[in-house]
């Protein structure tokens, strides 16, 4: 009797009350409907396309733009093409997104610690710092630093200076450049010895505290061998190097690095707006590990600093990380507001100018929106990859 | 007479003072005075927000007092920063809610402090850590990680860890009252190992009645902030003196 | 043996752990560093606040007919400059004689929400799903007029406030059904359901706004057939609605995954279909756990709403920035529009934050054990 049930299969219900075809039907439904909807959407962009009489097409890549550039990492001018001004809008963003990122970083930071002080003063002090900043529109905030604080600023002639090398005025920011001479190599030549020896001295100390318990001040001794190092070398060899100080020359700042007030102004905001939202990600990762933790660490006779380094700080970053990340994702795409005031990047120069000069907007909308997911599909799948291997493991 | 004095210190593992406690104005200790002999083992119980855990937090520093002394070991504690590490190397501490790291092994769990407070060779340490596991009887969990354990091994977990420290005394905070019933026999019994043996001074807050007839020496009874009743466990559980005693226990049988 | 009956009085702390001296002592002065760090905070309020002050309250000019009365030595800001075009700042280029009626508008979407804050209150749910589904229809009447007795406003002539108003709360109300969807999609277990709504949220997700509104108000009239077509406004509403709504998907998508598992299956238990199953039982669990979420996503959404300045619609900013600012009987007072456009933002924004907050401590004692 047993050996007759092991073949006996369940009974189906009527195909048009099974869920499994019914769920297939509903699916090739909803597939047939969409792929209507995408062809009407497509029929009707091209006849309006026509009637308009919009080129189609990637064609105007390669025709000479005829505008110039505020501000470009690689060599642009009136003769060079469509195409180059989407590279030069593409670089022009990521300059400030990773400039946004890094200052963002650190100033979060230090609010997010300021928060959590237990002096009172500098914990209410970043409070109304997160609360000011991230409540007010950033393109308000925008606005402010270009139009108010920047456009304020004094002619070159009576610039604001600092030791004489750094000056701001209205037509930006000026700092003195590096310059390198012969001999300046020998110095990065140590300084990538010393990186190295570094390298093998972390491995050495991690070794040695194992086998003997002791540690090595490693932190220490690393900062002084990438310093001291180079910086022997450097004066051996006759200080190879010089500063290009700007000089005001006629109405203007010559030599040095010039930060236009656009890209200053974009990224003061992006920074201060962002660091506002940083703070409260690091104050929450920091809060969201436990008192216990803490506790049990000191009662194991564990210092307060390396109750920070091994216990706090760890599971710490593996609340941190995540969030941020998609707040760093969030400055990038902030950095689109650059187009209303004119710092050129990749909306400002090619959706806004190039679109405008050409009429594809179709094309042009497409490749914009493009490189924006790229870099949101990289972030998440980093994201993603990063969550699955810090994943506390749980029962 | 200073000779004689230093000897009397050196009875006592550990001597409370008038110690003396308050939370803003919240008085949270009157007037502790407790001392302890070496190897002595100590059950501290009473109704919640009687300061019991308060006074053992007192003890390895977690909590300041604000009057009298407390001598762990004939050295006062000050909190003086270099005297806590010493201190809180000497006083091992388990929780409530055991407080294993979750980030860190289960090895790396118990070698942690040895490493880098005791700096001991890492196979050393191991090794240490292993005998201790051995004797809380979970080795075979040693590389899996504090989310996989269950309540019970979690808590002998970090018993293990605190007397991979070597300690001389022993402070436990409620170890087996967030655990679920079925759990607390397996830590109960290694802590009444840990007792057997003899030798380690034991300060523990607990309900656990039944843990206190068997193995302690003196049951200490606090209420409102103060020690209301100390006795051996025969006398306390068979002939309790004060009417507070006596209601707490009826409620403890009770329930 | 140690017996005591006798309970000790409850002692008054020690001078020296309490008072205001203690306080100070332990939250300014603790150690040398925080002594330091007290007095760089010091000076660095001292720096700020006071001329601050001075600027916005004590200098300032409040009324002023011309634009000269605001100028002058040791003036501070020109408050007037705002008052005086109080009309524009608040509804745009809506004519001033029919202003009552986006007032009316206002306070009947105010007088409605605000029963769904008595606790008492029955019935509830029918009046969000007044206020969802009826109301955006008798706001539109009132306000763009055409029909009744009211005469048309085009909503070329909508602005100010009241537009950054209208923009924010007709995208999250729009955005809210079409997120719900989107989520209970996303977690489908159709493949083909799910990939569209993972699709369609990621891509929507990845991209700026700006991008989005771009797209709006270029490539949408080419998307349709010829000769139908929106004014700026509607499209720059489509491409907000669709953007939002995928934020607003995420937020609930956290809300379903917090639904205990025995709920699904207790409701499935109980014989009901999928869709009378989620409407009873796990949407409205998950959506009060989510409000907090909404909330935020609002507040985003509220500061986004600026944005629009940048195709040509004028919101509060864009009035201030283009409409005041090139006023050349009131020059040069582009500093006081952008403060007060700030403050008031601020005010929006911080105390829908506070509310939030407010309810996500509640929820979060609400659901302890």
């Amino acid at each position: 009797m047993a050996e007759n049930n092991t073949h006996l299969k369940p009974s189906k219900p009527p195909i048009w009350n099974d869920p499994k075809y019914r769920s297939l039907f509903f699916q090739a439904l909803l597939m047939f409907g969409l792929g209507l909807f995408i062809y009407t959407i497509v029929q009707n962009t091209l006849t309006n396309m026509e009637a308009r009489g919009i080129s189609t097409g990637f064609a105007f890549m390669s025709e000479k733009s005829g505008f110039d550039i505020l501000q470009s990492l690689i060599p642009f001018n009136s003769d060079s093409t469509y195409g180059r001004t989407f590279i030069v809008g593409i670089l022009n963003t990521l300059l400030v997104s990773a400039l946004g990122i890094f200052f963002a970083t650190i100033l979060g930071f230090l609010i997010g610690v300021a928060r959590l002080s237990n002096n009172w003063l500098l914990s209410k002090i970043a409070t109304v710092y997160i609360e000011t900043f991230r409540n007010i529109p950033l393109l308000i905030q925008i606005f402010f630093w270009y139009i108010v604080v920047l456009r304020a600023m004094p002619s070159a002639r009576n610039s604001h200076s600092l030791f004489d090398s750094f000056f701001l005025n209205v037509r930006g920011l000026y700092l003195p450049a590096p310059v390198t001479e012969s001999g300046f190599i020998y110095t990065v030549i140590t300084f990538i010895i010393a990186l190295i020896a570094v390298f093998i001295l972390k491995n050495w100390a991690k070794k040695r505290q194992e086998a003997t318990g002791q540690p090595f001040p490693v932190l220490l001794t690393s900062l002084g061998l990438l310093i001291l190092a180079p910086l022997l070398v450097f004066l051996v060899t006759g200080s190879p190097l010089t500063w290009d100080v700007p000089v005001l020359k006629g109405f203007n700042f010559k030599g040095g690095i010039s930060v236009i007030p656009e890209l200053f102004a974009l990224l003061l905001a992006l920074t201060i707006y962002t660091a506002a939202f940083i703070a409260e990600i690091v104050r929450s990762g920091i809060k969201a590990v436990s008192h216990g933790q803490t506790e049990a660490a000191l009662s194991l006779g564990l210092t307060p600093s390396q109750t920070l380094r091994f216990v706090v700080i760890p599971q710490a970053m593996r609340v941190i990380i995540p969030p941020m990340t998609s707040q760093y994702l969030n400055l990038l795409k902030n950095s689109s507001l650059a187009t209303a005031i004119g710092y050129p990047d990749l909306v400002s120069v090619f959706m806004g100018t190039t679109l405008n000069q050409t009429g594809q907007a179709v094309e042009i909308i497409m490749m914009t929106m493009t490189v924006y997911l790229t870099f949101s599909l990289l972030i998440s799948a980093f994201m993603n990859w990063y969550n699955a291997k810090m994943a506390l493991t749980e029962r | 007479m200073s000779e004689a004095n230093k000897q009397t210190d050196q009875k006592f593992a550990l001597q409370m003072i008038n110690v003396n406690k308050w939370y803003g104005d919240f008085h949270v200790l009157k007037d502790i005075n407790l001392d302890v002999t070496q190897g002595e083992r100590i059950v501290i119980c009473g109704p919640s927000g009687s300061g019991k855990s308060t006074v053992i937090r007192c003890i390895n520093h977690l909590e300041e007092h604000q009057q009298g002394q407390i001598i762990v070991d004939g050295i006062e504690i000050t909190g003086d920063v270099k005297q806590l590490e010493k201190l809180r190397t000497d006083v091992g501490m388990c929780f409530q809610h055991f407080n294993l790291f979750p980030h860190l092994s289960i090895l790396d769990n118990l070698t942690l402090a040895p490493r880098w407070v005791k700096k001991i060779p890492k196979a050393e340490a191991e090794a240490t850590a292993m005998k201790y596991l051995e004797r809380v009887k979970i080795p075979d969990q040693a590389n899996k990680f504090p989310g996989q354990l269950s309540g019970g091994q979690q808590q002998r977990v970090a018993i293990a860890r605190s007397l991979c420290m070597d300690p001389k005394v022993m402070l436990f905070d409620e170890p087996t009252s967030a655990l679920d019933p079925e759990m607390i026999s397996e830590v109960l019994d290694v802590m009444i190992e840990l007792a057997d043996e003899g030798g380690m001074t034991m300060l523990c807050v607990t309900h656990e009645m039944g843990f206190a007839k068997q193995v302690a020496d003196r049951v200490i009874f606090m209420d409102a902030g103060q020690i209301i009743e100390e006795n051996t466990p025969n006398e306390f559980f068979n002939n309790p003196q004060s009417e507070r005693t006596q209601l707490f226990l009826s409620q403890i049988i009770a329930h | 043996m140690y017996i005591t009956d006798k309970i000790l009085p409850e002692l008054p702390a020690p001078s020296s752990s309490k008072g205001v001296l203690h306080w100070l002592k332990t939250n300014l002065f603790s150690s040398p560093v925080n002594i330091l760090i007290t007095f760089l905070g010091l000076f660095l309020i001292y720096k700020i606040v006071p001329p601050a002050i001075q600027w916005a309250f004590i200098d300032a000019t409040w009324v002023a007919d011309t634009r000269e009365e605001c100028l002058g030595e040791g003036k501070g800001a020109c408050w007037a400059y705002i008052s005086n075009r109080f009309g524009q700042v608040m509804y745009g280029f809506y004519p001033p004689e029919e202003y009552w009626r986006p007032n009316l508008a206002g306070i009947l979407l105010i007088l409605l929400t605000s029963l769904l804050f008595i606790k008492q209150m029955p019935k509830k749910v029918w009046i969000g799903a007044f206020i969802l589904l009826v109301f955006p229809f008798i706001a539109y009447f009132l306000i763009h007029g055409g029909s009744f007795g009211l005469s048309e406003v085009g909503t070329d002539k909508w602005g100010g406030l009241m537009l950054t108003l209208i923009i924010s709360l007709v995208g999250i109300a729009a955005a809210l059904p079409l997120g719900i969807i989107l989520a209970l999609g996303r977690r489908s277990t159709m493949p083909v359901v799910k990939s569209i709504c993972v699709i369609f949220i990621e891509f929507w997700r990845g991209v700026p706004l700006i991008t989005v509104l771009f797209m709006a108000s270029v490539m949408l009239p080419l998307f349709l057939p010829e000769g139908s077509d929106f004014d700026k406004l509607a499209r720059a509403m489509i491409g907000i609605i669709l953007f939002q709504a995928a934020y607003v998907a995420e937020v609930v998508r956290g809300g379903l995954q917090a639904i205990p598992k025995g709920q699904y299956e207790a409701s499935v238990a109980m014989g009901l279909s999928y869709w009378k199953s989620m409407n009873l039982i796990i949407l409205p669990q998950a959506l009060k756990l989510v409000i907090p979420g909404l909330v935020n996503t609002f507040i985003a959404l509220f500061k986004d709403t600026t944005l629009v300045l940048i195709i040509g619609l004028f919101d509060l900013l864009a009035i201030i920035e283009n409409v005041l600012g090139s006023d050349s009987s009131w020059l040069g007072f582009f500093t006081e529009g952008l403060v007060f456009a700030a403050f008031v933002f601020w005010i929006f924004c911080f105390s829908m934050s506070r509310y939030s907050m407010a309810l996500e401590r509640k929820l979060d004692t609400g659901h302890k054990h």
